[in-house]
């Protein structure tokens, strides 16, 4: 069996940890997530943040924002290799439910991680 | 004035570039000075992808934008304009006379480069073409959102 997919969260600030302790916390899984922050990155330094938290291996970037720096630095890293993945607008259902399927390929594994993010936005009628 | 802010910032366009200050100022059109994203499609698009549709983003060489400051200036609507370094943004200051102030939004950690704020990392030649552009009569600050205060020249050169 192939090694389980990395998930690498890549926000602003420190939501990236806080999204992997929430994860951690509701499933106990706490070995597939990485948290990347851009904090004091220019783009350089937050693409070797990055490439440190793939270390080479099949991820899947989890991105808090659809533009800005951490999108641009993952899509620079994922571009041309088919081992990483690029996800945006994280949210804390698309985590929960990508730690239990990371035997997927990471294009498989980021769609599914989106489809099951998206069906967690609802406003719910009091 | 239609160029509201002529900004420093290595990251280009990114979320304290379009809602930070975009927002706030009601930036309509975005000019990004960068040689090497105005010769790539590829990261044109990618920068493109974080800005919402009412504002137009202009990608311009440092020659194209010195062509055009006035073109701009002229737009009715409110503009950014923003460079990735110091050189850049002297370039337009030099040959244009055009550029009023410069906001030093951000200049990460290099190789040569001592913290002066927690955003702004400079080595002494760029804290010494800073001065020279404020000796120019340029109103040099930095400043990383718009609700923070602006931090004169003269505190972190």
């Amino acid at each position: 069996m192939s090694e389980p997919l990395r998930g690498v969260i890549v926000s602003h600030a420190a939501v990236a940890e806080a999204l992997r302790v929430a994860v951690a916390t509701i499933t106990g899984v706490d070995d597939a997530l990485v948290p990347v922050s851009n904090d004091g990155c220019d783009t350089g330094a937050l693409a070797e943040r990055l490439t440190a938290a793939i270390a080479g291996k099949p991820a899947v970037l989890f991105v808090d924002l659809p533009g800005g720096s951490c999108l641009t630095s993952s899509i620079r890293l994922a571009r041309g290799n088919a081992g990483v993945a690029v996800v945006t607008g994280v949210n804390l259902a698309m985590l929960l439910d990508f730690v239990f399927h990371r035997d997927l390929p990471p294009a498989d594994a980021a769609r599914r991680a989106a489809e099951a993010g998206g069906r967690a936005i609802r406003v719910p009628v009091p | 004035m239609s160029i509201a802010l002529y900004r420093i910032d290595d990251r280009l366009i990114h979320g304290q570039v379009v809602v930070g200050w975009g927002k706030p100022l009601n930036v309509r059109f975005i000019v990004l000075v960068d040689d090497a994203v105005r010769a790539s499609p590829w990261e044109q698009e990618l920068y493109h992808m974080g800005v919402p549709p009412e504002i137009e983003v202009v990608f311009a060489s440092t020659s194209e934008a010195l062509a055009r400051l006035p073109e701009w200036e002229r737009d009715p609507r409110v503009g950014l304009l923003v460079a990735g370094d110091i050189d850049t943004l002297a370039a337009l200051s030099n040959d244009s006379h055009r550029v009023p102030r410069i906001n030093v939004g951000g200049v990460h950690a290099r190789p040569g480069r001592s913290p002066r704020l927690r955003y702004v990392y400079l080595s002494d030649a760029e804290a010494a073409t800073l001065r020279t552009l404020a000796g120019r009569g340029i109103e040099v600050t930095a400043q990383d959102v718009p609700t923070a205060a602006p931090v004169p020249l003269k505190d972190f050169t």
